[in-house]
Order: C-alpha cells, then structure tokens, then sequence
C-alpha cells in the first residue's frame, strides 16, 4: 500500500458520489397527454357536472337538457384552466383551454351528424318494409285509422332518372370546363374560374327558377326539366372538383406526353385524365350525391305526382326528396310516415354515394400527398395552387417509389 | 466586356425558322373545351336574363317597390307586394345561421388540422374519420336537416327560447309579444347554421393548412404552445382565407331554402324578434308559394329569385376577391 493507491481509492470513493442534482426546468410538451392529464380532464368535467347538477336542481335558471350544457360547459372549461394553471403554468393552462374548446367544438360538430342519423333511421325504418319500396301512392287513401303508407317506388325511379340525366347532361360539360381551365387555358380561363365559382355559390332554389322560366313555361313539367335544374347545380360542383384534381397531376408527365410529338387531345385524353382517374370518380360522385338530396329546384320543375311515371320527357315525375318535403307537412301520421319513409331511401341512397366516392377515390389521395378533404370542390382558394410545389419538394411518392423498385 | 457579347450576338446564326401549327383535331378539341368554358358563363348570363324576362310582369305591376313593399296581396285591382319582409327575414336567418356556424366551424377545423392526433391507440384514424364526417354532412339533404330541425330540434328549443324571452327580453331581437314560441327565426337560423358548417369547416381547415411551416416551426422552436402558434402564426396567414369561408357559408345562409320552408311559418309583416313564431326569407317564400297567385304570382316569385341570384352573386363575387387581395399580400 502505496500513497499513490491510497490517493487512487479515495479518487475512486470520490467518484461514486452522486454528481450534483441538474437544475430542474419544468418541461411541458405540448403534444404529451399522459394518463395523468387525461384524469384531471375527466374529473374536472365530473365536478363540474356535479355542480351545475346542484345549480340546477336548486335554482332551475334554465328548465330542459339544452339549458343544462349550455352552463356546464363554461364552467367545466373554467375550471379546466384554472386546475392546470395550478399544475402546471399559466401557458400549459392555455394550450390546454383553448385544446378542449376546440375538441369541444369537433365535436358540437359531430353532434347533428350523429342525431341525424339516428333520427332518420328511427323513424324510417319503424314503417319500412319491401312494400313500402315496391309500391307507389296509387289509389292510397290516407285515414287517420289505416296503416297502409303507400309506397316510394314511383319517387325512387324518379329520383334515378333525373339524377341519371342531370349526370349524362353535366358531367361531360363540367370535365370539358375542368380541362379548358387547366389544360387549354387563354384569355377567359381567370374569368371562367371566377364564374364557376359564383355559380356553385349560386342558391339551388335559383336553379330551379331559371329550369321553370327556360323549360317547363315552354313545355311542361316533367322529370327532364328536373334534370336539367340538377345538372345546372351539378356543372359548377364536378367542375371545381375535377380542376382540383387536373392541378395534381404532374407536369412531367404532360411533358412527357408533348415531347413524343402526342397531340393536345391525346395528351389530355390518354395522359391526364386517366392520371386523375379515381380522383375524377370522386369529384363525379360528390356532385351526384350532392343533387341527389337536391329538393328546393325540383319543386317547380317536376312538380311531383302520386303514381308511377318511368317517361322522364312527359308529365310530371315525383322524387324522394320531394316525396318528403310534400308528405311532412301533411296531417296524418300515415302521411308523414312516408315522407319517413322516403327520406331514409334517401339517406340511404346519398350515404351509399358518398361511401362509394370515399372508396374509390383512395388511390388518387395517397399519391397526391396524404388524405385531403374530399369536398375539394368547394375549395376556390387559389392557394391549392400549392399542390404542384408540394409534390415536387417531395419528389417521389411513395407509390412511384414503389413502381420504380418493381 | 459589352464588345465581346455583341460580337458573339452579331456571329450567331440565323435562328430555325420553326413553323408550328396546331392540327385540326387539336382546334376542334380547343374549341370543345373552350366551348364549355364559355358555356358556363352564358349559362350565368341566361339565369340573369330569364328571370329578368319572366319578372317584368311583377315589376311592371310594383315598380322599386317590390323591393320596399311587405304585403303579398296578388288578387284584387290593386295587388301589392314585395320581398322587404322577406329580405330582412333572410339576414336575421343568415345573421344567426353564422353566429352558430363560425365558433363551431373554426374550433373544429383547429381540431382537424392542429390538436387531433393522427390516430387513437393506433387504430383510430382521427383526422381522416373527422374529415370524411364533415363531407358526409355537407352531402346530407337539406331536406333531412329540415325534417330533423321540425321534429327533433324544435321542442328542445322553445324552453331555450322561454328563458331568453324571460332573461333578455329587454332587446327587442330577444323578444317574444305573442306567446308562441314554436316556427320561429332562431331555430331556423339554427339548422341553416349547422347546414353551412361543413362547408365553413373544410374552407377553413384548406386554409389554415396553408400556413407556411417555417413560420410554424419557428414558432414552436422559441417555445410556443399550440395555443400562441394558432393566435400568433395560424390566425394572421388565414385571416382572408376564414373571411372568405364565411363569405361562402354566408352565400350559402342566404339561398337555403328547404330547411327554412318547413321550419317557419310564412308571416309578411316585418318580424324582428327572432323568438317569436312566424317569418320569412325569399327562398322560403319561392318554395312556399309555389302555384299559388296565378301568373302574376309566378312572375312575382321569379322576381324574388332574381333578387336572391342578385344578392348571392354579389357577395361570392366579393368574397372571392376578398380572398384574393389577401392572398397576394402572403408571400408564397
């Protein structure tokens, strides 16, 4: 044993001391929301509940379940920030207020959403039945003592039919303004981009005054004029849609296209169209779904009947829209019990639309960049010009990336 | 320097003379599409023009006053009547449809763009579940948003309607004279409010997802909270953006027809207490009156249309431009 070894073993003992406790900085991460923060969350909103309960049944300022949230709400966020402004700091107590009023918000806005649907499938399907598909309103009479509702049969063939020539009429015009705005351009396109956009802000009541003063003043009431407002609020929609998915498609690709020597309308034709395929179905089924649930223009264009009427082109047609808003108003419970009735084949029918679009417009959103909203068509802000920058910064997308290792 | 550039220029040869010239199936296919084009815009200038042609006989009968009159009295020698009633009718249900929709819309769209977590557990998919909620409901009918609004909302409203006659019956606008409190401008407003909050909501999610990520980042590297980079960095780049969205739903409050038609009861004189039962706007008067008043009374209603057409061009037109000024002003 040395003093060098004794030194050596003291230097040692010295360093299994605990180095000096750090400075503790709170650290909040805004996005961090432990299990913790979530009990707070709830407890707060329970005692709060707790004491609006006692509010209530002592004071009654407001009677009814919509007085009720109406104070509990602001209390539950009261006392939400209050309690994280003693847990944590005053910027912690914000970001988490202002957190919970916009959830609160999301999901005041889910609210409808979901009441709608209950409603419609509670009361619709209490008197659905095959018959009441099947049939029409024919020689029906309504008592208050009768259960027989007739049926829907005659709105249902209507509604496909017009919806069917609002389609064959609007589409292909709404595609041909799509391309001119993106792919031909000239000296309108400003002017033609802002004219659509007026138009699909334009009421759909307005559509069906214009379709009344054009068509049905110099024939008469029928399914074809019904068509013909649906395809006058379908153009604007598809269109917007559509111009929103041409501005996806890469420009190496028109280039591409140029450079073999292909002309103009093959390139539109074979190159970016087909490019924008499923997006192009979605923006189609949108507007369709969209002019299905369309009631305000068909009330002066097809005028509505009781019987089956499959002639789009002559006499008056009925709708299920339609069917609804004329049977709601009426007296009896029978009578109502229809416009139930068709409104939840109605629901059905634009649900399944919509569904339809979601599904097959899959592909084009994966590879223009993450999901976007599907109600791209109502979207004029010029910023989508953002898209092409985007896509570029990015480079290869997954799926190309993917494509190219194949 | 300059010398040499000149000569270089003066050297160069003659340029290829290229001739290029489109083929004819390339000027039909522009003529096509441009065709369509302009189709939309004639078919805008047509919607003008019949509904001008067609109301003349409406004009003719009242003059401006159609505009200043309230009554809608179209038999007997002198017929009077007019849409003022109707035209304030639709600004309260536009004033309360927005005052419903924009608190919501904007707090949901903040939701969707910067608080929900991608997915819950790893199973949900918040965002894209959200997303494709509010396009769902953008599509709903808004004759099913009307039924629900008659049968669902209504008896939920009127105690809600009671307590504000009782508490806030001092402002004239939140007062009820006749005791009824049932087909009344709030809960029409109401369900017209949340018929435009998908559209307000999508509008201002596009743009506050245009928000410049430097800007954002930068923020939250000095230490910002969600909270300080939506008032300090989200709000002042979408402020003509959330302007416009509200313009758009505005247009949209304004042309809403069905849900209104069902809801209300058509009342002419000029109702300002939006609790009190009866009204109207000009969409619910079209829908309503349809077929009644005979010829005059058809050409009164396609004059009410021209009004609304006049009306919601303006204010889309102005919100378009609106969004475009402030769009030049953010440097992309």
């Amino acid at each position: 044993m040395t003093a060098i070894d004794e030194n050596l073993r003291i230097e040692d003992e010295l360093q299994e001391q605990p180095p000096p406790a750090p400075l503790k900085i709170p650290r909040f991460r805004p996005k961090e929301f432990k299990f913790s923060d979530a009990l707070v969350f709830f407890l707060t909103a329970l005692s709060a509940f707790c004491i609006v309960w006692i509010l209530f049944a002592q004071l009654t300022l407001l009677n009814g379940a919509l007085g009720f949230v109406l104070l509990w709400i602001p209390l539950f966020l009261l006392m939400y920030w209050f309690v994280n402004r003693q847990l944590f700091t005053r910027q912690v107590a914000v970001d988490r207020l202002i957190g919970a009023i916009v959830s609160l918000g999301a999901g005041i806005m889910m609210l409808p959403l979901v009441l709608l649907t209950v409603f419609v499938f509670q009361r619709g399907l209490a008197t659905f039945s095959w018959h009441a598909l099947t049939s029409t309103q024919q020689g029906v009479v309504y008592t208050s003592k009768t259960n027989n509702i007739g049926g829907v049969a005659h709105a249902l063939v209507g509604t496909l039919e017009q919806v069917a020539i609002a389609s064959i009429l609007g589409i292909p015009a709404a595609i041909l303004t799509a391309v001119f705005i993106n792919e031909v351009g000239g000296r309108f396109t400003k002017s033609v981009r802002t004219v659509v956009t007026a138009m699909s802000g334009t009421p759909a009541i307005v559509a069906g005054v214009f379709i009344y003063s054009v068509w049905v003043t110099r024939f008469s009431y029928s399914g074809f004029a019904g068509a013909l407002a649906l395809a006058v609020i379908l153009l604007p929609t598809v269109t917007r849609g559509t111009e929103e998915v041409l501005k996806v498609v890469h420009n190496d690709l028109r280039e591409a296209s140029i450079a073999l020597a292909a002309p103009e309308w093959r390139t539109v034709w074979s190159v970016v169209l087909p490019t924008a395929r499923s997006g192009l179905i979605t923006s189609m089924l949108l507007g369709v779904a969209v002019s299905i649930g369309e009631t305000a223009p068909l009330i002066m264009t097809i005028f509505g009947n009781q019987v089956m009427n499959t002639n789009p082109f002559s006499q008056p047609q009925m709708a299920l829209s339609l069917l609804s808003y004329k049977q709601i108003k009426l007296p009896i419970q029978s009578q109502i019990d229809l416009g139930y009735t068709s409104a939840l084949v109605l629901f059905i029918l634009v649900f399944t639309v919509f569904i339809l679009a979601r599904l097959l417009g899959g592909n084009w959103k994966r590879s223009s960049g993450g999901r976007r909203s599907v109600l791209s068509f109502v979207r004029w802000t010029p910023g989508s010009a953002l898209e092409p920058i985007e896509n570029s910064e990015k480079g290869m997308s997954e799926d190309d990336f993917n494509s190219h290792r194949d | 320097m300059t010398k040499i550039d000149n000569t270089v220029i003066k050297n160069r040869p003659e340029p290829l003379k290229l001739r290029s010239k489109l083929s004819g199936e390339d000027r039909a296919f522009r003529g096509l599409a441009r065709a369509a084009g302009l189709g939309t815009f004639v078919i805008l200038v047509l919607i003008g023009l019949f509904l001008l042609l067609e109301s003349i006989p409406a004009f003719r009968s009242q003059g401006w006053h159609f505009l200043t009159n309230t009554g809608w009295q179209l038999s007997g020698k002198h017929p009077k009547f007019g849409v003022f009633s109707a035209l304030i009718g639709t600004i309260i249900i536009a004033i309360i449809a927005l005052v419903v929709a924009i608190p919501v819309s904007i707090a949901c769209a903040l939701f969707i763009n910067e608080y929900a977590p991608q997915r819950i557990m790893r199973v949900i998919p918040v965002k894209n579940f959200l997303t494709a909620c509010v396009d769902l409901m953008a599509a709903v009918p808004s004759i099913i948003f009307g039924m629900w609004g008659f049968f669902v909302l209504e008896p939920h409203m009127t105690g809600f309607e009671v307590w504000m006659n009782s508490y806030l019956g001092m402002i004239p606008f939140f007062k009820n004279t006749t005791g009824v409190y049932t087909a009344t401008f709030l809960i029409s407003g109401t369900v017209v409010g949340i018929m435009c909050m998908p559209i307000i909501t999508s509008l201002c999610r596009e743009v506050f997802s245009l928000t410049p990520p430097g800007e954002r980042e930068g923020a939250m590297s000095l230490g910002a909270s969600r909270a300080r980079v939506i008032r300090d960095v989200v709000f002042p780049f979408s402020k003509g953006g959330m302007i416009g969205a509200i313009m758009l739903g505005l247009g949209r409050a304004l042309g809403e027809a069905i849900a209104v038609a069902i809801i209300i009861s058509l009342a002419f004189p000029i109702n300002i207490h939006m609790i009190q039962s009866g009204g109207n706007s000009i969409a619910a008067l079209i829908a309503l009156e349809w077929g009644s008043g005979g010829s005059l009374g058809t050409s009164a209603l396609l004059a009410a249309g021209l009004v609304l057409f006049i009306i919601t061009l303006a204010i889309n037109m102005v919100a378009s431009r609106i969004v475009n000024a402030s769009r030049a002003g953010v440097g992309r």
